[in-house]
């Protein structure tokens, strides 16, 4: 019993602690802002290293949801509904939530193994000592790099995913691309996108925030720093599965 | 009339005898473990002052007390005249503008090349032209004999290369004080030969004050004016590297000449040879033998 009182204290102390590290990251975010050169060169190394990836499994997620929802619809006589139902899939739920998945293993290992081999050999300890604090110089344009690509590659994941949809479901089923286009075009709204922008966004900070957060404070060792690069990928992954649900459930009870 | 540096050197110190960090009754504990039980240690303006120890003594742990990077349990430390527990964060970071510290790996920002590294501080804290910063940069690494690696990346560098990068790099803003963490660990001979001369021409040069931390006895005797020996949480003796090697002390001889056994044992703490190799526990695991 003793141990599990521990293991709550131990969570809300970390808890606590990443939330001030958070508004920390919030507060010196405008002055980092006013550097665009340390944030652009986040932004590629999240984002532009990560496209390929984030385009091959978009055409792939796609090309599946474009022939599961071909094979299942078509026993209804609804293969028309291609379009739409593999765009909302798409944009609300798959790309916002697959594309955090593969951000957290691509480009959030790549932060916190980073940052913790930067607290193992002493360079975070030197810009301390060079009166340069790192939480400005080196997690804040992280942190904002991952906030900024994470968005935009769910964009891209979505709109590459609708393209394998449409491989599969109109030269390789034979529907009509007019019909495929025009249903989707009926079918998605505007709140539809939104959604789907406001998963991005979340899930981008969400992301950022724990790369960031256990890349600053892994153990100064090789283990540790490994330590670090595994807890973001879980983390991460159940965070993002988590926040899918309460946005999602939100967005069904706004009607 | 123009100055001889190390005319210049005296002149400062003479003019300005105080000392450059005075600690006061330091206690700090890692855990249950108690690193520093009322240590006393005052360092002299514009001298070359070695901090030597055994290792685990905590030299390192006192050099980031030192620069505020860990806060003591009790006990004052001032440095260059101010008091750290009374500094806040941009109060220490202006205090820290003034220090230089080389650590032990050279700690060199590896996605910057040896140019860049020297530059890092420049930029970070003043607005300075590019055609200043490059000489500035360019005459740092002249000084330290490596203005011919200024292109060359971190990975691509030796360790006392790396370390004399980040000596440039200590000394791009000119600090009043710098501080070397086991500068001589891992070096060949002629690196350390290098690294040794650096820290007193530096020293004399530039008018500073130099802290070392070192057990590297020979070496830091050579080029110290004043040495501290550190063991069980407490200055164990000081003085001139001289005084420390003719010291009565058992644990200062020791040290000083290299002695395997004395007050510090060869021997961690173990229950009796014998019986441990004959025991049935050695059959039954490690765990109990202790």
């Amino acid at each position: 019993m003793r141990d599990l009182f521990d293991a709550l204290g131990g969570f809300l102390r970390t808890f606590g602690a990443l939330q001030l590290f958070f508004m920390r990251l919030l507060a010196e975010s405008p002055r980092v802002l006013m550097r665009p050169g340390l944030v652009s060169r986040q932004v590629f190394n999240t984002g532009a290293l990560s496209l390929v990836l984030i385009m091959v499994c978009g055409f792939f997620v796609g090309a599946v949801i474009g022939l599961q929802a071909y094979s299942n619809l078509a026993r209804f006589g609804a293969e028309d509904q291609v379009g739409p139902f593999s765009a909302l899939s798409l944009m609300k739920e798959l790309g916002p939530v697959i594309t955090a998945l593969l951000f957290a293993g691509r480009a959030g290992t790549a932060l916190a193994s980073e940052i913790g081999l930067m607290r193992a050999t002493d360079q975070l300890s030197a810009m301390e000592m060079m009166a340069v604090d790192p939480v400005i110089r080196v997690a804040v344009p992280r942190f904002l790099g991952g906030v900024i690509s994470m968005p935009l590659l769910t964009a891209i994941f979505t709109c590459i995913g609708m393209l394998g949809a449409y491989v599969v479901g109109v030269p390789l089923m034979g529907l009509d691309g007019g019909a495929f286009w025009s249903e989707l075009q009926q079918g998605v709204g505007k709140v539809d996108v939104y959604e789907g922008i406001i998963k991005g966004v979340v899930f981008g900070i969400a992301a950022s925030l724990i790369a960031v957060w256990e890349g600053y404070n892994a153990v100064p060792t090789a283990e540790g720093v490994g330590r670090a690069t595994t807890r973001t990928v879980v983390i991460t992954a159940v965070v993002i599965l988590i926040f899918d649900f309460m946005i999602t459930a939100i967005a069904i009870s706004q009607g | 009339m123009r100055w001889h540096p190390y005319a210049l050197h005296v002149l400062i110190v003479v003019m300005n005898p105080e000392n450059i960090v005075e600690i006061d009754d330091l206690h700090y504990s890692r855990g249950n473990r108690p690193i520093f039980t009322g240590l006393n240690l005052h360092i002299r303006r514009g001298e070359v002052t070695a901090i030597m120890g055994p290792s685990g003594t905590g030299k390192t742990t006192l050099l980031r007390l030192i620069t505020g990077q860990l806060i003591p349990d009790r006990g004052r430390v001032r440095v260059d005249g101010q008091w750290l527990g009374e500094l806040r964060r941009a109060g220490l970071y202006k205090l820290r503008r003034d220090i230089g510290m080389l650590f032990q790996n050279g700690a060199l920002l590896t996605d910057l090349n040896v140019f860049e590294n020297v530059a890092f501080p420049l930029r970070e804290h003043y607005e300075l032209p590019e055609r200043l910063i490059r000489h500035i940069v360019l005459t740092k690494l002249h000084a330290v004999g490596l203005r011919g690696a200024a292109y060359m990346e971190p990975t691509e560098l030796s360790g006392g290369m790396a370390r004399r990068v980040a000596l440039a790099r200590a000394m791009a803003t000119d600090p009043k004080i710098l501080i070397y963490d086991e500068p001589f660990v891992g070096l060949d001979p002629i690196s350390m030969g290098v690294i040794v001369r650096l820290v007193r021409r530096m020293n004399d040069a530039l008018s500073i004050s130099s802290i070392v931390v070192s057990h590297d006895v020979q070496e830091i005797s050579s080029v110290a004016d004043r040495s501290y020996l550190i063991s069980e949480g407490k200055v164990a003796a000081s003085g001139s590297p001289d005084e420390l090697s003719n010291a009565p002390s058992e644990l200062v001889r020791q040290f000083m000449h290299g002695m395997a056994d004395g007050p510090v044992p060869f021997h961690f703490p173990a229950p009796d040879y014998a019986s441990q190799l004959f025991s049935d526990a050695s059959k039954k695991g490690r765990k109990n033998d202790a």
